[in-house]
């Protein structure tokens, strides 16, 4: 297997992560070149849709579309062998049901000529109607370990999401707080890719026993770059 | 006893009766009944609708009150057996507190005539028992909140609830129908000439620019464009206020809007009235006044503080003291909802520019309540700027003139919401219900298409791909009419009920725990904070509250925890500017009064001098010019322009000018804007390009600027996404928080800002973004006011080019700081963290 191409990185933040040359970017994907793989995390698909279901709120029905639209523009962009969504990747165990067929169609082109792994997560813990993929409670690649809710035992190399993580630094007296990705060299925490998710600050208490806060580093997402800051920089 | 027109100037006035028991009651009172109190019973007798303008203490409620009060004494008594009569008069005034004070004001002649007549009040705070019994046993007279009138309305039994409603008196109406509120209850009336096609009104209103406005909005509108306006009295007002300018020895500042230099005067004024009132536009000011008061307070002069965000039970303990004469001065805010009598108030101290002529109005208009006696008032500008604004006002003898915004046109989600709620009342044809809604003032001209989108938006969100069909709110059934498909949507309706978007609050808890891992819990509340203003904070930073100086040592859930301070002053200035810009007809006086030197002797020495130093080092521009000063400072470049058009135009302009500076390659980092000015600062010498023709001043300030550049900008503005989350929240898309439900398990609500983004880049012109879109450009951003300035100044650019800052550029420029951050510039934030992190590393 050859490595992708790291043909522009602009905007872009290289990481070594457990020995591995990883790449942050924007969007808030994850890729890992040497193995040719994308890595994403929840997605939330149908989650507009799933407020009119269940409580008669009609949010724009056009979540899912705008969601896969900036997935399609990154593998388009990266082509990657393998792509794995980390979980949560629908809203809700009946959403890949009420997915509109031009959707489907959409996304079943991505999946095509690739492996394509759907992690389960808690919202949606059974596999998706009609779509293919590779279903899994965690894969291992390498030295790596992909799953959807990072485990509270110590281990080395796991890539999780869940947590939606976000990151808000303060200066010259201002707050700017964006989404990020997370890490302490041992582990890393994706930010919720999907168009109608939010973000829980790393400084909350919910990442105290996941990271050695001494070590934290956030890459946080500019509009056309990745920033790197430290855990220590941070305010919450 | 009969009475005719004969006792009136006014020819065309109906007969009407007035029973002798009202007449001894007058008499034992020592009174006589007013002509404008006799006339409204004339015409209220007669059938009529009636604006009633007067000014404050003109006995305008007992004249509103009056036809009421005489027409319920005259029914005859009910025979055992005989169904009771239900609600006969309904009073609607925008401040609950005001209905407290109202219905003891009504009850004291109602004894003293011995009537029969049942008064009660009713708003979200009254208990669900005798709400339950309101219905079933109701008052002759009741006495709400328009957000009840919506309620009632939703209810399956409203039309047996009103059947016997004969009039509807709404008070304060002039600060009613300018908010979307008073859209509103406008669609409420409608419903209510519908169940009761004989209904009276009454608007009782201060004086207004436009009384034909509020005459147009008291009536049913007839279709195709005719107008029916109600009747109108109009009571000239009174004594004239004995208003002056604070006079004081103090050195005036540049900039800020505290007045803490003048704090010694103000106490010294309060010490020589019985009771003063300290009014100040925003609460981080009362605040400040209140602790610098209390520093100056040799006496230990009782003076309390009172504003919307303290808590209920300090609040409510002011007002009594304040009833029970215990006070000597409370410094309050202007949104003060308080239900007391203001009949002691001597002195009214006003902090502060006069920007909105009807605010102040209605303020001066407070410190007395007896029509023929003078108020006396003194101004306290903050700024030599505000004391030009303060002297124009003056001047021009323009207090107690009004300057209330024009009726707006009814906005879609306040629509949007009143369709919903009368289907949860019961179903209806949408060609008797579009008939119905245009037939309310702000409405009147709506077409049926607008109506339909509107109603389709309530039935399934209105989005061209219609994907929610089958999970629709109404539907449309086999006998053509609209029904709500389940009666839970009832229940959702009526929780999130209301026009009132509150920003979101934080309960402030006193806690002695400090540090990082404190475990916060419990802890006596000082009150409730805005969310944002919490959120700019990090721990350990000092900020004002409660009349003292607190420290922020978390957030948890939905409370800010605190501690007191040690500190003299906080960290971080509150304050978020002046909430009411300069009015255009002020903004003229200050033009004015700067383009005439020969007139600044009647100014201040020391505003004086600053004009004639700005006038020597710079340029004094002519009234229709529009002055703008380039200048190097520090190791940035900056341009100053002097439009005095208010601090919202002004920011528009900011935002706009800074998209050209950026595409002329200028390199703008940020803008600050107020009322007065505005300054722009980068990284290029404006200077120099100005004069190698790189950039034209006339091409920057191009009138154009409001056409691409603005809808560009517009969609990507934070001020949009605000007032979004405002139209959304009103039109059902955003359920309302409530206090406990915040906060939990943020990650998984969604943000309205996510919404706004998904809707503009795939369906940009649903309804919703289009009430978006109008109510901003009306609004927040007063694109009307400047475009009028373009246009004024159009080729009337006067350029000075400076080597250092000007006198008149000094205010703004201290204003630099407490800017906001926008778009690029936040990213250009985080590149600057990551480099500190590198220089660290």
């Amino acid at each position: 297997m050859t490595a992708l191409a790291l043909q522009n990185l602009d905007g872009m933040a290289e990481m070594a992560f457990c020995g591995n040359m990883l790449v942050v970017e924007p969007s808030g994907c994850v890729i890992w070149p040497e193995q040719k793989l994308l890595v994403v995390s929840d997605l939330h698909l149908e989650k507009g849709s799933s407020f009119a279901a269940r409580k008669g709120v009609f949010m724009p029905p056009y979540d899912t579309q705008a969601t896969l639209e900036m997935l399609a523009t990154r593998i388009l962009h990266w082509q990657p062998e393998t792509v794995i969504s980390l979980g949560d990747s629908f809203h809700d165990e009946d959403a890949s049901l009420r997915l509109p067929n031009s959707y489907r169609q959409n996304l079943t082109q991505l999946m095509q000529g690739r492996e394509w792994v759907w992690i389960c997560g808690n919202h949606d813990p059974t596999p998706p109607e009609n779509l293919g993929g590779t279903f899994a409670q965690e894969v291992h690649i390498g030295n790596l370990h992909f799953k959807h809710e990072p485990e509270l035992e110590f281990r080395v190399g796991e890539i999780a999401g869940h947590l939606h993580p976000c990151a808000k630094i303060r200066q010259r007296g201002k707050n700017v707080r964006r989404r990020c990705v997370a890490g302490d060299g041992n582990r890393l925490i994706l930010p919720a890719f999907g168009a109608f998710t939010g973000g829980l600050n790393v400084k909350d208490k919910a990442y105290r026993d996941l990271f050695d806060l001494e070590r934290l580093t956030t890459w946080m997402l500019g509009r056309d770059n990745v920033y790197r800051i430290s855990g220590k920089q941070l305010v919450y | 006893m009969k009475h005719d027109a004969r006792n009136f100037e006014n020819n065309d006035i109906p007969e009407f009766s007035l029973p002798d028991s009202f007449l001894q009651w007058f008499n034992h009172k020592g009174w006589q009944p007013r002509a404008h109190q006799l006339e409204l019973l004339a015409r209220n007798q007669a059938g009529q609708s009636t604006l009633l303008i007067a000014p404050t203490g003109a006995g305008k409620t007992l004249a509103g009150f009056l036809p009421s009060l005489v027409a319920l004494s005259k029914l005859p008594k009910l025979k055992p057996g005989q169904k009771k009569r239900g609600i006969h008069t309904l009073y609607i005034s925008p401040l609950k507190a005001l209905a407290v004070d109202i219905k003891r004001n009504l009850e004291k002649p109602i004894e003293e005539m011995g009537l029969d007549i049942n008064v009660e009040t009713r708003s979200g705070d009254t208990p669900a028992s005798r709400r339950q019994r309101q219905k079933l046993n109701p008052p002759q007279i009741l006495l709400t909140t328009p957000e009840q009138v919506a309620l009632l309305l939703s209810n399956k039994d409203a039309s047996t609830f009103f059947e016997d409603l004969e009039t509807v008196i709404f008070d304060e109406l002039h600060s009613l129908v300018t908010s979307k509120r008073g859209q509103l209850l406008s669609l409420g009336l409608a419903r209510l000439f519908k169940l009761r096609p004989g209904l009276k009104t009454i608007g009782l209103s201060a004086t207004v620019a436009e009384p034909d406005d509020l005459r147009r909005w008291l009536m049913k509108q007839p279709p195709l464009g005719e107008i029916s306006l109600s009747e109108l009295i109009e009571l000239k007002g009174g004594a004239k206020p004995n208003i002056t300018i604070l006079k004081s020895k103090e050195r005036i500042p540049w900039s800020g809007h505290l007045a803490r230099y003048a704090i010694n005067d103000v106490y010294q004024a309060i010490k020589e009235h019985q009771t003063s009132l300290l009014f100040v536009n925003t609460r981080a000011q009362a605040e400040l006044i209140f602790q610098e008061l209390w520093a100056a307070n040799e006496d230990a002069l009782p003076i309390a503080l009172h504003h919307g965000s303290l808590d209920v039970s300090k609040r409510r303990r002011v007002e009594e003291a304040m009833q029970n004469n215990a006070l000597r001065a409370i410094v309050a805010t202007s949104t003060l909802d308080m239900g007391i009598d203001w009949g002691d108030v001597d002195l009214v101290i006003h902090v502060g520019a006069p920007k909105g002529a009807s605010r102040l109005a209605q303020r001066i208009g407070r410190s007395n309540h007896r029509m023929d006696e003078p108020s006396r008032a003194i101004l306290v500008p903050a700024n030599r700027f505000e004391v030009m604004e303060c002297q124009a006002a003056l001047d021009a003898n323009y207090v107690g003139a009004q300057d209330t915004p024009p009726l707006q046109r009814g906005s879609y989600d306040v629509l949007a919401q009143h369709i919903l709620g009368l289907a949860c009342a019961e179903p209806f044809l949408e060609d008797d219900l579009y008939e119905e809604i245009t037939s309310a003032a702000p409405f009147a001209d709506f077409s049926k298409e607008e109506f339909m989108r509107v109603l389709e938006f309530v039935a399934t969100g209105g989005y061209s791909l219609r994907s929610y069909e089958q999970y629709a709110k109404i539907k449309k059934v086999e006998d053509g009419t609209w029904r709500l498909t389940h009666p839970r949507l009832a229940q959702q309706y009526r929780l999130n009920i209301g026009t009132i978007i509150e920003a979101p609050k934080l309960d402030v808890r006193l806690t002695k725990k400090r540090g990082k891992d404190a475990n916060f819990r419990g802890g006596p509340i000082l009150g409730r904070i805005e969310e944002y203003f919490v959120e700019s904070l990090v721990p350990g930073d000092t900020f004002m509250f409660s009349g003292q100086i607190l420290r922020l040592e978390g957030i948890r859930e939905s409370a800010c925890y605190v501690s007191k301070a040690q500190a003299e002053t906080p960290k971080i200035p509150s304050y978020m500017g002046g909430k009411f810009p300069l009015s255009t007809f002020l903004a003229e006086g200050v033009r004015k009064m700067l383009a005439d030197p020969d007139n600044w002797g009647r100014l201040p020495e020391q505003v004086g001098e600053w004009l004639a130093i700005q006038k020597e080092k710079s340029v004094i521009p002519q009234r229709d010019e529009l002055l703008v000063e380039t200048f190097p400072r520090g190791d940035r470049f900056h341009l100053v322009a002097y439009p005095f058009e208010g601090r919202l135009a002004h920011q528009t302009l900011g935002m706009l000018l800074t998209r050209r500076l950026e595409r002329a390659h200028a390199r703008p980092l940020g803008f600050v804007a107020n009322d007065y000015a505005l300054a722009i600062w980068g990284l290029k010498d404006f200077n120099r390009m100005i004069r190698n023709g790189e950039l034209s001043l006339s091409g920057l300030f191009d009138e154009d600027m409001l056409g691409d550049d603005l809808e560009a900008w517009l969609d990507e503005s934070l001020l949009l996404k605000r007032t979004f989350r405002n139209c959304a929240t009103i039109a059902g898309l955003i359920e309302k928080r409530f206090p406990g439900k915040e906060k939990s398990g943020r990650q998984m609500t969604v943000s309205s800002d996510l919404i706004y983004d998904v809707l503009r880049s795939h369906e940009p012109d649903h309804i919703l973004l289009q009430a978006t879109r109008q109510e901003a450009a009306h609004g927040l951003l007063d694109i009307r006011r400047l475009g009028e300035m373009l246009s004024r100044t159009d080729q009337r650019i006067v350029h000075k080019d400076l080597q250092q800052i000007s006198p008149l550029a000094v205010p703004v420029m201290l204003e630099i700081g407490k800017e906001m951050v926008i778009g690029e510039a936040q990213d250009a934030l985080l590149e600057e963290a990551a480099m500190e992190m590198l220089e660290i590393s």
